[in-house]
């Protein structure tokens, strides 16, 4: 009986502290029937693309409020792609300003999601663009 | 819900050598086929399997807030000093309701990061009551393949009678910390049973000494010697080879204390689990245990295939309307399970 669930790795990438959001994204995503890696505060973007590795995950999501969003993500996407996890669908949630979005979108990440955003969007927006891997 | 379909991109062949030859991403990929029990990963574990049976397999198990995570950390931080690569399996629960699982182990493992000595997986119990998921020993199987020397398994935050990790580990040890029950716990039935080392955690916590008296008495009344593993419902007496009072020959549980947090003791157990890895090979029980891991695992595939057969067996929706005749006592639940079962 084949079984498959769709595998997330939370991650907070750089160093504040605040991890509500995240707490709050990962026990929505638990609710929707995904299975939940929660990593915690203070990631390094090696750290994640490593426990996403690790984890063999579909999705990545980054919970970033301290403005080094633009730094962070795309380096994890590049870390991610540079170990064969070219499938993986990142998304990152958050404090990003809305010129700053269309930059991530052109380094990588598949999506952006401010406060606010209802927990359908975020599960519709997983299930409808997870990928399989080449 | 949220089933996507299964990977099935990777060859069975690239995988196998991927896991052989040390590829982390494909290893990643090989246990998430035999966690999803994908239609291919019987043929996986098939040409996986005559490469294990290296690796020592270490059990934790215990209640919630003990500090497994956190002593697991320690405890692969201590073999990687002295030498050794460590994969580890760390297991959280499935919610009943959704499906869904929060899997939390990552956050005390901060420490192991960055050291491709380790490989951590996570995994989520989808369904399965005993403190580990129904894959779990097949997960084993492909990290013991993969070459690593030590694995160790996370159980689920455990209550009383999820003993099943006794079946698939060659040393169990129970996490225990002060403060969380009296004497009378210490001698009910369940989980201290299955300990071949018990660490009382947290060792710097008040309650310490009472703690200690408690399974060190419950030691005593046990008489330390012979062990039960329990093995579908039934209690299995293993015996220690020698039965007379060779004192030598004997495994003693005994109590340890940890503070995980500091690395206090860490060391300690380390040596004390390979004492105990020595024993199982001296004494002829490491034979034993791994007969009874092996019949266990027999059993899994058998039941599971059956349980395939059953359910592809059963026209769909048909079971509504038996159900529903069933209820209207025109007829029974037990001659319609036995006429469902005739036809397979």
């Amino acid at each position: 009986m084949s079984e498959r669930k769709i595998r997330v790795l939370v991650a907070k990438p750089g160093l504040d502290g605040h991890d509500r959001g995240a707490k709050v994204v990962a026990r929505m995503l638990r609710d929707a029937g995904f299975e939940v890696i929660y990593t915690g505060i203070r990631q390094t973007p090696q750290m994640i693309a490593e426990a996403a590795l690790q984890e063999d995950v579909d999705v990545v999501g980054l919970s970033i409020l301290s403005g080094a969003h633009m730094t962070l993500c795309p380096k994890v996407v590049e870390l991610l792609r540079a170990q064969g996890q070219d499938h993986v669908l990142v998304v990152v949630g958050g404090i990003i300003p809305d010129e700053d979005v269309e930059k991530l979108k052109a380094a990588g990440i598949d999506g952006v999601f401010g406060p606010g955003t209802s927990s359908e969007e975020y599960v519709n927006f997983i299930t409808s663009h997870v990928r399989v891997p080449a | 819900m949220n089933a996507i379909e299964p990977r099935t991109s990777t060859s069975t062949d690239a995988l196998v050598a991927g896991v052989l030859g040390g590829n982390r991403l494909l290893l990643a990929r090989a246990i998430s086929r035999v966690e999803n029990q994908a239609p291919e990963a019987s043929a996986l574990l098939t040409a996986l399997y005559p490469h294990s049976g290296r690796a020592h397999i270490i059990g934790v198990t215990g209640a919630p807030g003990t500090g497994k995570s956190t002593l697991v950390t320690a405890l692969a931080q201590s073999y990687r000093a002295a030498g050794m690569t460590v994969g580890i399996v760390a297991i959280d629960p499935t919610s009943p309701f959704t499906g869904g699982a929060l899997l939390g182990d990552r956050v005390r493992m901060r420490a192991l990061a960055g050291d491709a000595g380790v490989f951590m997986r996570s995994m989520a119990t989808r369904g399965s009551l005993g403190g580990l998921s129904k894959t779990t020993g097949d997960v084993v199987t492909v990290l013991d393949a993969a070459g690593f020397d030590r694995i160790i398994v996370e159980t689920v935050g455990v209550g009383q009678a999820e003993v099943e990790i006794a079946s698939t580990a060659h040393t169990t040890l129970v996490i225990e910390a002060p403060g969380l029950g009296d004497e009378v716990q210490a001698i009910k039935a369940g989980i201290l049973e299955i300990a071949d080392i018990l660490v009382v955690n947290k060792a710097d916590r008040p309650g310490m000494d009472r703690t200690l008296r408690a399974l060190e008495m419950m030691l005593d009344i046990e008489g330390n010697g012979a062990r039960y593993v329990r093995h579908h419902g039934q209690l299995l007496r293993v015996e220690s080879p020698v039965e007379n009072d060779d004192e030598e020959r004997r495994w003693k549980v005994i109590v340890m204390k940890t503070v995980a947090t500091e690395g206090t003791g860490i060391d300690e157990l380390r040596q004390r689990i390979e004492a105990h890895r020595h024993w199982l090979l001296d004494s002829g029980e490491m034979a034993l245990r791994e007969q009874l891991r092996i019949a266990n695992t027999l059993e899994n595939i058998i039941r599971a295939e059956l349980n395939r057969r059953i359910a592809s067996s059963m026209p769909a929706g048909s079971l509504d309307a038996l159900v529903e005749q069933i209820r209207r006592r025109q007829s029974d639940p037990y001659s319609t399970a036995a006429s469902l079962l005739s036809g397979i």
